[in-house]
């Protein structure tokens, strides 16, 4: 079944368009990485899907219904977005970030309910002990943890997630994507990521889209998507790519030249 | 112990139950965490009522307690027949009162020190959420500049949108009130950061003074002397006849402010996660922002610069009962409440028969314990 429909979806400021025809589709709980290399538009692709930028043409949809048609908390209902962790101007305790994420289905009062939800996502990501303190006290990983948590709590069946373990130490990054695919085989979430680090994408995903300059140049399983020639195009960088575990693993060699 | 090690099943009951007793923990600290700021709240509260009652009592003529209070209750008496008058004509007597220094002068002057504290506690509080920025108050986006400009307008050249008794208090909003309005539009551009927002205030706030201070070179003495003791800020200029406009105005603004407290909250994490959560982030700024401004405005009108409550109130509420705008609204408008009272009492009081203008004891006494409290602060991480 397909849970987010991407249609022909075109963005971009005055002349030049970030992202061209952008076509593709997600099914019910699978988690998909976005790979490409700086400004090829995984971010802007994100935000345009979330509506938080919106589209020159083209349709996104989730279950069929078209998100042009629907307002800020009808879409706040059903995508989540989770962006990159940045310390906070004036940070709130890891509690109240969290209850955020319940906004789109508060009136002005946060009740029991809501409360007890919260309880129930910090838990579940073992992140409870952490209720009180300050956002901008915890390390990286736990940030990351807390902006998760915040998009669980919205309760929606589709999750974007830019690049969640930037800046993260390799325990964190893999602390991180097992709680992205936890989520997804349990509670049965769509996630779609944009991610810089290969290897994880190819370790985490069931299905990589690679994009540069906007448009998409492969869409499938990593074994089909992260291949030498693949990665020499978009990339400009010779690369080993082995198979170890059944999954491709990256090396990176040298760039090259007449990229 | 060993048990545990043999069994595992025992061992999961046991680290479950270890679980569970954390988590209880943990939920009974957030319980108590919630409390605390509640009881807070109240002490404030309590603290804003008690010291209004004392400072009644205190002033330049020598009145004791009890005098002061049977005045205060005559007054009441007259001011509720009056009022049950306008309801059921004529069925109340009404008693004339004396004109006396606490009716006319203390009382009014404290309820003043509690609107306008209130008051721009609160708009500093909106305007460093919404543009995200500890240095945002409406001294520092000009707004007050803006309203100097135009008392000095008022004085040197005796042009203004009213003219007889409220020339002064008219050019002083109008001022005050387009300053808001240009950055509330600068802000309404796309792309416009908070930093854009802050910077053009801090050069709408330059602007603004140069321009007064072009007039207050050309001013004559006493032209010169209102222009400077305006911009002091004073709470003595407050009087009874201009307590209903404030308290409109008030009534407006405040509960709208207010009713935005969730989505200001999703304002301090970043206009794009306010957008992902369902809160239209421009709408926001552009909304509290007018209802602020237009608060602010109408409080230094009939004030002056009071430059230091707005930027500090927010900022000491939020050390002391966190960033939650539900609870951090009201407290920022009762510290500042809280604060400008007491400053104007020390003002009235020092050097009797003397008067200081309050602005300048507001940010004599405030300075020295803002800044000990940024550097305790700066430790756990406020901003």
């Amino acid at each position: 079944m397909v849970k987010l429909k991407v249609k022909d979806v075109i963005f971009g400021y005055s002349g030049t368009n970030i992202l061209e025809n952008v076509c593709f589709e997600l099914g019910a709980s699978e988690l998909v990485s976005i790979v490409g290399p700086n400004g090829a538009g995984k971010s802007t692709l994100l935000k345009c899907i979330d509506r938080i930028l919106t589209p020159k043409t083209g349709c996104v949809s989730v279950e069929e219904k078209d998100l042009r048609e629907m307002g800020r908390l009808e879409v706040a209902k059903t995508l989540s977005y989770v962006p990159q962790s940045t310390v906070r101007v004036f940070p709130s305790t890891v509690f109240d970030t969290v209850l955020m994420g319940r906004r789109p289905h508060l009136s002005w009062f946060s009740g029991e309910k809501d409360k007890e939800k919260v309880w129930q996502v910090l838990e579940l990501l073992g992140i409870e002990a952490l209720a009180l303190s300050s956002f901008n006290e915890l390390s990286g990983g736990q940030q990351q943890k807390v902006l998760i948590a915040r998009a669980l709590v919205q309760e929606t069946g589709v999750m974007l997630l830019d690049e969640p373990t930037s800046n993260l130490d390799i325990w964190h990054q893999l602390d991180v994507m097992e709680v992205v695919k936890k989520l997804v085989r349990e509670k049965k979430v769509t996630g779609l990521m944009a991610v810089h680090d290969l290897n994880l994408a190819s370790k985490y995903s069931d299905r990589i889209i690679m994009m540069k300059n906007g448009k998409i140049v492969a869409i499938g399983s990593p074994a089909q998507v992260l291949t030498s020639e693949n990665i020499a195009a978009v990339y400009g960088v010779e690369a080993d790519v082995s198979i170890q575990a059944k999954i491709p693993y990256v090396v990176p060699l040298k760039q090259l030249e007449a990229f | 112990m060993g048990e545990i090690l043999k069994n595992p099943v025992a061992a999961e009951k046991a680290a479950k139950g270890k679980n569970a007793r954390e988590n209880s923990g943990i939920r009974a600290a957030y319980q108590h965490h919630i409390w605390k700021k509640l009881f807070f709240m109240v002490f404030l509260l309590l603290l804003t009522l008690f010291l209004s009652a004392f400072i009644i009592t205190i002033g330049p003529l020598d009145l004791s307690v009890w005098e002061v209070y049977h005045i205060l209750y005559n007054e009441l008496l007259v001011l509720l027949s009056t009022l049950l008058n306008l309801i059921f004509p004529n069925s109340f007597e009404v008693i004339e009162t004396p004109g006396n220094v606490v009716w006319d002068i203390r009382f009014p002057r404290v309820v003043a020190g509690l609107l306008a504290g209130f008051g721009l506690g609160i708009c500093g509080c909106v305007m460093q959420a919404v543009l995200k920025n500890p240095l945002a108050s409406p001294f520092t986006l000009g707004i007050s500049a803006g309203a100097s400009f135009g008392v000095a307008v008022a004085a040197v050249l005796g042009v203004g949108i009213i003219g007889g008794p409220y020339l002064l208090v008219g050019n002083a909003f109008l001022f005050a009130m387009l300053c808001s309005l240009f950055i509330i539009g600068l802000a309404s551009f796309k792309g416009a950061t908070s930093e854009t927002l802050i910077l053009a205030g801090i050069a709408v706030n330059y602007l603004f003074s140069s321009l007064s201070s072009l007039f207050q070179y050309f001013a004559t003495d006493e032209q010169l002397r209102l222009i400077v003791s305006w911009g002091m800020g004073d709470l003595a200029a407050f009087s009874w006849k201009n307590f209903p406009l404030l308290l409109v105005i008030f009534l407006i603004c405040i509960p709208l402010i207010y009713l935005k407290a969730n989505d200001l909250n999703l304002m301090t994490i970043g206009d794009e996660s306010a957008k992902s959560l369902g809160v239209n982030a421009n709408e926001v700024r552009i909304f509290t922002m007018l209802l602020a401004s237009l608060l602010v405005a109408t409080i230094v009108c009939f004030t002056g610069t009071i430059a230091f409550i707005g930027l500090v109130a927010p900022h000491v509420a939020r050390m002391l009962i966190g960033a939650d705008h539900r609870f951090l609204l009201p407290a920022s408008g009762l510290l500042g409440a809280l604060l400008l009272i007491a400053s104007d009492a020390v003002a009235l009081n020092i050097i009797s028969p003397t008067t200081i203008p309050t602005g300048i004891m507001c940010s004599l006494l405030g300075v020295p314990f803002f800044i000990y409290l940024i550097v305790k602060g700066k430790r756990k991480e406020f901003w």
